[in-house]
């Protein structure tokens, strides 16, 4: 059972441009339990996690190929993702209702609903 | 016993190894140059060599990177706390509201997150130490380590505690941990007692550890 935070979408735009971007703001989502072979920018700790998408930042590289000279392209929407501590460190969390922010890349996310 | 080094009775007394203040001397680095300090010359003397910079142009970068300091943040958040409309334009696009002060961004793609009654917002580069440089200069030493990086994601409370800062059980904690593109600036409340400041004042109160979210600022 996910414990999800409260969400209060910006009152403006991604500052940077976004082809169009899957979730939105408010939006439950998980992150996959993937893993990239070699440089990714996806914190373990918060694989398989369930938060909301606070924020669209807007598309940027991606960096799993930067990391390795490639373009990194078509770039990828990049969004905030926030979590609530008693998701991320359940029974151990410091204070339940503390949240973190992390950017996570569209590629990394499904819908929280997602089998 | 002048000459015993476990007395520490004399105030003469230097103890081996350590300044007349009691520090230790850092080694002296005699050892051979690493891998990357060599290709780090090698590139850098071809890049001269065939024209594509100079001595001088590398020097003045390092020279703008050493420029910048927590003043230019400290401008920032005076401003946001004098004049409402920046500080939409701050919270909306960060970049282009530094750069509207000057203060150029490069590459920096800035998000300003607001301290309210409610919540306290702290940075963290949990994979690196991904820091708002452009704005604020090279981060602390203390920010880079694994223990700050590691603890401040998951108990943050007992790490400002650890920096002095208390924070009612009632404000929310928000960490924000910088794992991609974006960089973060606090912008912390302004503390009460300052009406009718100038912005040199307000500045003046704004600290490095106040934006990273370890500390908030307190009138005199």
């Amino acid at each position: 059972m996910s414990v999800l935070p409260a969400i209060s979408p910006p009152p403006f735009d991604p500052p940077y441009p976004t082809k169009g971007a899957r979730f939105a703001p408010g939006d439950t989502v998980r992150v996959k339990k993937g893993a990239a072979p070699g440089h990714m920018r996806t914190p373990w700790y918060l694989r398989g996690h369930t938060g909301r998408v606070e924020r669209v930042c807007g598309d940027f590289a991606n960096p799993e190929e930067l990391a390795y000279r490639r373009d990194g392209l078509p770039a990828r929407p990049l969004y905030r993702v926030r979590f609530t501590m008693a998701e991320v460190w359940g029974n151990g969390a410091e204070r339940a209702r503390d949240t973190i922010d992390a950017e996570i890349f569209e590629h990394w996310l499904e819908p929280a609903d997602a089998p | 016993m002048p000459h015993d080094h476990h007395d520490h009775d004399h105030d003469h007394f230097h103890h081996e190894g350590t300044s007349p203040s009691g520090h230790p001397y850092r080694p002296d680095n005699d050892q051979p140059l690493t891998y990357w300090q060599r290709i780090e010359i090698e590139v850098r003397v071809l890049l001269v060599e065939k024209g594509i910079t100079t001595a001088a142009g590398i020097n003045a970068q390092i020279a703008r990177m050493d420029a910048r300091t927590p003043a230019q943040g400290a401008r920032v958040v005076a401003r946001a706390w004098d004049d409402p409309e920046f500080k939409a334009r701050l919270l909306a696009d960060g970049s282009k509201a530094m750069a509207e002060m000057g203060i150029e961004p490069d590459g920096l793609k800035l998000v300003v997150v607001e301290n309210t009654p409610e919540a306290h917002n702290v940075v963290v580069c949990t994979l690196c130490s991904c820091y708002p440089r452009n704005l604020l200069g090279l981060p602390p030493d203390w920010y880079k380590t694994r223990a700050y990086r590691s603890r401040m994601v998951r108990e943050p409370r007992a790490v400002l505690g650890e920096f002095g800062l208390d924070l009612p059980d009632d404000v929310q904690v928000r960490v924000h941990d910088s794992t991609a593109d974006m960089r973060y600036l606090v912008l912390p409340r302004r503390p009460a007692g300052t009406e009718g400041w100038d912005r040199e004042r307000l500045e003046a109160l704004v600290s490095r550890d106040c934006m990273i979210g370890v500390a908030v600022p307190e009138a005199g």
